[in-house]
């Protein structure tokens, strides 16, 4: 059959190129059969030209204007025939008012980047200085849609179930001592597999993979000289395209490709993935910023202004996405739909997410709808979704995040009440006891089970694990800001002195707070969190914000495989010991009650004293114990687990409850005992002698099995 | 450059030498080319690369393709790729479908 509908009708003004009108949606550039269909929206331009360029000219090859005929309510759409699409670079010009008071700021003379580019070029090989005086920096390119990708699926794993590992794409393999081919990419992460098995994490989440501009606010550190850039990428140069200099291949654009790739391998190995996304703000920054899509292509719509025009600026970056206007908040939902839908992502974490739920003048909503399209979307229905449930501009949601059952949160107070009881803090015991059950003080009252609670002690932002023993202070100098950036309060102890010691007796207590740390993480109900290289000691020197530092400071140093194996070892059996333990893993809250007739509760506390916690300000122990029988309430069987904590500075022993008589109590691990002997193999554990009362070392984690 | 490339099919074995760019200009054709393998019930299709200059997504598409249309029980071999194309094919993974080789016996 003969198709009319694929024959141009129009032939642009130079003569070169056939076209027709095109189809409005979907946005962006969609190759269609003999040619591509580009759309654009906005609201308030009176003329839109398609400018094509061949693949990195310094000038267009081509401008052609959208006839009028082609605009079809606020979308300018046009079929372009014939294009070579894979070595072509597209973008816009924009006419409409200059009114910075009303909101608009059109500027025909700026070429803008596609909102919907699905690959673009301009900063292809990291940290490749860019010619500054390039007409068209960022440039929107043509996606191919036909990656094979067999029989993968999303691995759809229970959130409850999954171990999270937290990485820089670039940080995880980009130190000399990876050894990896292709260091600081996603074929990187990709050679260490292996190794993710070893350490027995199902998922990892990676900080910002889209397109992001390494150079922007880039300047030499005035304390190191150092060059420092925009290295984490919390700032959206264009939320469909992955960064291609995170790609070994960025330099033949094909980082879609190599994304494709590594989600397939990684789920092929059991491993699924969560992607950091950050639809608070983008890289235009505020009026003194450049254009580089947004901002030109219809101002008021994509931004939340001021009164007089200018930015809001409730991410601390400069402005804040309009994320509730219907536009904003469909381009948000059609950029994770094909996220989930053609990289097979497992699931998002969104930065700053409590910005997703202010209205158009920046005030938060109860039911913010942005949030709530998400929470029922279709395509997303099987996604992770997880906050990071504060702002920049004061708003602090963890416990109260508007979740309709969908939503997790980044449990910020996991991590703060975790770090006061270790470091030794009185009055803890009742917040821990929280904790380590999902915080159901925090969650239970909207009936959101432990699923709700992202528990963490170390994340991207802040300490690492290993600093967080050796630093009481942080120590951002070579930020370049007289360490005034940074948090302040790290709730951290540097175990004595601060900083790298050779003294044996503080190294070896930084090694066992570690390990406590785990432990507890490991134990706790809720989706545990690990930060890329707290597995190994990975230290970044005291700087507790490194988001400029693309150098060693960032860097994972897997040197320190060696020289802390035991760290390593630790972590990678806890793992395993949580992967066995059903009863680790509850989806919904423990009852304080015995509804499976085992003669034990689900949950039941204890202290130096068995069944007696406790529960005083100025405690420092304490202990409980889950009972095999009510694992997944009731559905699952397994051993009956004891967890004895010890954040005091002396030893104490704990009275261990009586297990029924065919059983005993087994030490799985002793933080307090010198490695190998501080954790076992799962199933290998030692039985106890003394099956009434365990010697808990000073500040120590002991985790016993029943069987 | 541009792309050549000869399709000789011997028994139930499909040998195809490839040269210069196979890149988006090219590739249709080549795919189209290589549709009329499908029909044959091949146990190899042998891509000779040693001449071939460039390869972009498009060609690997193409190849790709191949082995999609001839089914599971074909195997695809890649022989004498010069340093820049297994490169691309490496660090985009698709090495891991077919046999990257030197030399190819008769």
């Amino acid at each position: 059959m003969l198709r009319v509908d694929l024959h141009p009708t129009h032939v642009s003004k130079c003569g070169r190129y056939k076209l027709r009108a095109g189809k409005p949606l979907p946005f962006g550039a969609t190759i269609v059969p003999g040619g591509v269909n580009f759309s654009i929206y906005s609201h308030a331009a009176t003329s839109c030209e398609l400018v094509l360029f061949e693949k990195h000219a310094p000038e267009p090859c081509a401008n052609i204007s959208f006839p009028e005929e082609f605009r079809i309510g606020n979308v300018f759409s046009m079929i372009v025939f014939d294009l070579d699409y894979e070595n072509i670079e597209y973008g816009f010009r924009m006419d409409g008012p200059w009114n910075p008071q009303e909101g608009h700021r059109f500027d025909k003379t700026k070429i803008l980047m596609d909102p919907y580019a699905k690959v673009i070029s301009g900063r292809d090989v990291w940290g490749a200085q860019p010619d500054w005086k390039d007409i068209f920096q960022h440039r929107s390119r043509i996606c191919f849609d036909d990656f094979d990708w067999e029989d993968d699926h999303p691995l759809e794993v229970p959130v409850e179930d999954l171990i999270i590992y937290e990485m820089h794409v670039r940080g995880f393999s980009r130190h000399a001592s990876s050894g990896v081919k292709h260091p600081g990419t996603f074929a990187g992460i990709m050679e260490k597999l292996p190794y993710l098995k070893k350490l027995g994490v199902s998922c990892v989440e990676l900080m910002p993979i889209h397109e992001f501009d390494e150079f922007e606010n880039s300047r030499v550190s005035p304390v190191n000289g150092k060059l420092l850039m925009n290295y984490w990428g919390y700032s959206n140069v264009g939320f469909f395209a992955p960064r291609a200099g995170f790609a070994a291949t960025g330099k033949f654009g094909m980082q879609v490709d190599e994304v494709k790739n590594l989600v397939k391998q990684l789920h092929k190995n059991g491993i699924e993935v969560i992607l950091d996304v950050v639809f608070n703000h983008t890289a235009e920054g505020n009026e003194r910023g450049p254009y580089i899509s947004y901002r030109g292509i219809d101002n008021k719509t994509y931004y939340i202004l001021t009164p007089d025009g200018y930015y809001f600026n409730f991410s601390g970056c400069g402005n804040t996405l309009n994320c509730n206007n219907p536009i904003v908040r469909n381009m948000i939902l059609d950029c994770l739909r094909y996220w989930a839908a053609d990289y097979h992502v497992d699931g998002f974490r969104f930065d700053l997410a409590s910005i997703l739920g202010r209205d158009q003048n920046g005030a938060p909503m109860s039911s913010p709808p942005l949030l709530e399209s998400l929470a029922f979307d279709p395509v997303l229905g099987k996604c992770k979704l997880i906050a990071e449930a504060w702002d920049a501009g004061g708003l602090y949601q963890v416990g109260s995040f508007p979740a309709w059952g969908r939503w997790a949160e980044w449990n910020g107070k996991y991590r703060d009440d975790l770090r006061k009881f270790l470091k030794g803090e009185a009055g803890m015991v009742g917040a821990m006891a929280q904790r380590l059950q999902g915080s159901p003080d925090l969650y239970g009252w909207e009936r959101r089970g432990s699923t709700a609670s992202v528990n963490f002690i170390t994340c991207h932002d802040g300490f690492t694990l290993m600093d967080m023993v050796s630093y009481n202070g942080k120590h951002n100098e070579a930020n370049g800001e007289n360490n005034s950036d940074g948090s302040n309060d790290s709730l951290s102890w540097n175990c004595g002195w601060e900083g790298d010691t050779s003294n044996p007796q503080i190294n070896r207590l930084r090694r066992k707070q570690i390990k406590n740390a785990v432990a507890m993480l490991l134990v706790s109900q809720g989706t545990p969190m690990i930060l890329a290289g707290d597995e190994i000691g990975n230290t970044q020197f005291g700087n507790n914000n490194a988001y400029c530092q693309d150098n060693e400071i960032s860097w994972v140093d897997w040197s320190l495989l060696n020289s802390n194996e035991e760290i390593f070892e630790f972590f990678r059996k806890m793992i395993a010991f949580r992967r066995a333990h059903p009863v680790l893993r509850s989806s919904g809250h423990f009852q304080n009650r015995d509804y499976m007739g085992s003669g034990f509760a689900d949950i039941t506390w204890h202290g130096t004293k068995a069944w007696n916690a406790d529960w005083s300000g100025q405690a420092h122990t304490l202990a409980f114990m889950l009972c095999g029988k009510h694992a997944k309430g009731g559905k699952a069987q397994d051993n009956n687990i004891y967890v004895a904590m010890n954040m005091h500075w002396d030893m104490h022993g704990f009275e261990l409850p009586k297990l029924p008589k065919s059983q005993a109590w087994y030490v799985f691990a002793n933080t307090d005992a010198r490695a190998p002997q501080d954790i076992w193999e799962v199933g290998e554990e030692k039985k106890l002698e003394n099956q009434s009362e365990f010697l808990v070392g000073p500040r120590s984690v002991v985790v016993l099995i029943g069987k | 450059m541009e792309s050549k490339y000869s399709v000789n099919i011997q028994g139930d074995v499909a040998k195809i030498e490839l040269s210069g760019r196979l890149d988006a200009v090219n590739a249709p054709a080549f795919q189209e080319e290589l549709k009329k393998l499908s029909g044959s019930p091949l146990k190899s299709i042998v891509f000779f690369a040693k001449d071939l200059e460039y390869i972009s997504s498009a060609g690997l598409r193409a190849i790709i393709f191949a082995k999609q249309k001839c089914g599971v029980q074909s195997q695809v071999y890649l022989v004498g790729a010069t340093e820049a194309v297994l490169g691309v094919i490496k660090m985009s993974g698709l090495d891991t479908f077919m046999h990257i080789q030197d030399t190819y016996g008769e």
